[in-house]
């Protein structure tokens, strides 16, 4: 029974394959496909090399399981489009659409061909639909990958991104941290921190939390560790962008910074880490801003 | 057997680890350097250790003790050199050195001794709060 039926599939398939081809397009064109992303003619190249591997698939049995041998080459030209199409920006129902689309015209060919039995037409419908939902939701599955794995490139792009370590002056370095402070983005922070000067020869770190959003007793122990580091290595820091709240917390918590010189702001640090080193900053024309007396 | 050469510059004592330390070897080069600052009453001692890749817990206990044995006998040490990896896994061994001094190389490190021995009050911070 179940041979017969691949069969008549197969031709039907095989047969009508043009006919097939043209009525899956309209409805693709029709409903589901976004001009603005694909082209007609692109689409039409994917409709066709996708039946032609479907066929040969076909041919060679199986029509339960998509994951058997045969059908790994449809697999692979369906994990290639729903990846495109991921990247392009296309939903998960529009990519699982260029599969389903196909149920239609293929039914109705089935349906026009059939001269049997309602039993034997139902056999062939339910068939080639599950065959082509296990197919669709195949291709949902590999847009999910692909988009699972540029999160992921995303989320490493992002860890190298947060912590760049800037030059403010010969000597003095700078570490701005953006973000939450957990223990994988200390640890390439204090790395690159502490390769930043070996390299640059600098002799103070600036570490600023200004856009750390919270401090627990963990992130302090974090930064304590970084300072404690650089001061082995014969560098000194100082953090800065110490908010109001912050400071509050970590009093509460119980964190011991006396070891560590702190200040408000960037500026500040700054300011301290040039005395340090014995640099002054003037103005050049001092008689038009005698008024700011801070500098 | 292999020894850690001492070199002396005046006042001062430099010595240069440029092989992998093995604990003995760290023992005889404390039992070593504390002789030699008896011997030349040096006044300051400059361990670099810029060729030292790996640090065990034995590795950098004993390089405190070195340092502190030093300062007891009159002579400031300064560590200069520590790689990254080296001081990152110091900091994660809980052994912070605190009490020693330390410099990125030893052109620094020559002038962090030859400070305190102008301000020998100074602090071991030299950035302490203003």
């Amino acid at each position: 029974m179940s041979v017969r039926g691949n069969n008549q599939i197969l031709e039907v398939v095989k047969n009508h394959q043009a006919e097939i081809l043209a009525d899956w397009l309209k409805i693709q064109l029709s409903s589901g496909v976004r001009p603005d992303l694909i082209k007609e003619s692109q689409l039409r190249k994917e409709c066709q090399e996708f039946l032609e591997l479907f066929k040969e698939a076909l041919e060679q049995g199986d029509l339960t399981d998509i994951h058997a041998s045969n059908w790994s080459e449809v697999r692979e030209i369906l994990a290639k489009l729903s990846r495109n199409r991921s990247h392009k920006g296309f939903t998960p129902s529009e990519t699982a659409n260029f599969i389903f689309s196909l149920k239609p015209p293929l039914f109705e060919r089935i349906r026009q061909l059939s001269t049997q039995d309602n039993h034997t037409l139902l056999e062939q419908v339910w068939q080639i639909t599950t065959l082509l939902d296990q197919l669709g939701l195949w291709t949902t599955e590999i847009y999910q990958k692909s988009r699972e794995e540029v999160i992921l490139r995303q989320q490493e792009e992002l860890i190298e991104l947060s912590t760049p370590v800037v030059q403010l002056w010969e000597g003095i370095l700078a570490l701005p941290v953006i973000g939450t402070l957990d223990s994988t983005r200390t640890q390439t922070m204090m790395e690159s921190l502490l390769q930043e000067i070996i390299d640059k020869k600098a002799e103070l770190a600036i570490i600023d939390i200004t856009g750390v959003p919270t401090v627990d007793t963990l992130t302090a122990q974090h930064l304590l560790k970084t300072v404690t580091a650089a001061r082995l290595m014969g560098a000194e820091c100082i953090i800065s962008g110490v908010r109001p709240q912050i400071a509050q917390t970590i009093v509460y918590l119980g964190v011991d910074l006396s070891n560590v010189v702190t200040k408000a702001s960037l500026s500040d640090a700054f300011a301290l880490a040039l005395k340090q080193l014995g640099l002054k900053i003037t103005n050049r024309e001092p008689h038009r801003f005698e008024h700011d007396e801070r500098l | 057997m292999e020894k850690i050469p001492f070199l002396q510059m005046g006042e001062y004592l430099l010595v240069t680890i440029q092989i992998d330390m093995h604990d003995q070897l760290a023992l005889t080069l404390q039992e070593d350097l504390t002789n030699k600052i008896i011997q030349t009453s040096a006044r300051g001692v400059l361990i670099d250790i810029s060729s030292l890749d790996i640090v065990d817990s034995f590795i950098g206990r004993i390089l405190s003790n070195i340092a502190k044995m030093s300062q007891i006998l009159g002579a400031q040490t300064v560590v200069v050199g520590m790689q990254p990896a080296v001081a990152i896994t110091l900091v994660e061994l809980g052994l912070s050195l605190t009490g020693i001094l330390t410099a990125l190389n030893i052109e620094k490190g020559m002038l962090l001794l030859q400070a305190q021995a102008t301000f020998p009050a100074k602090s071991q911070n030299k950035y302490t709060r203003q």
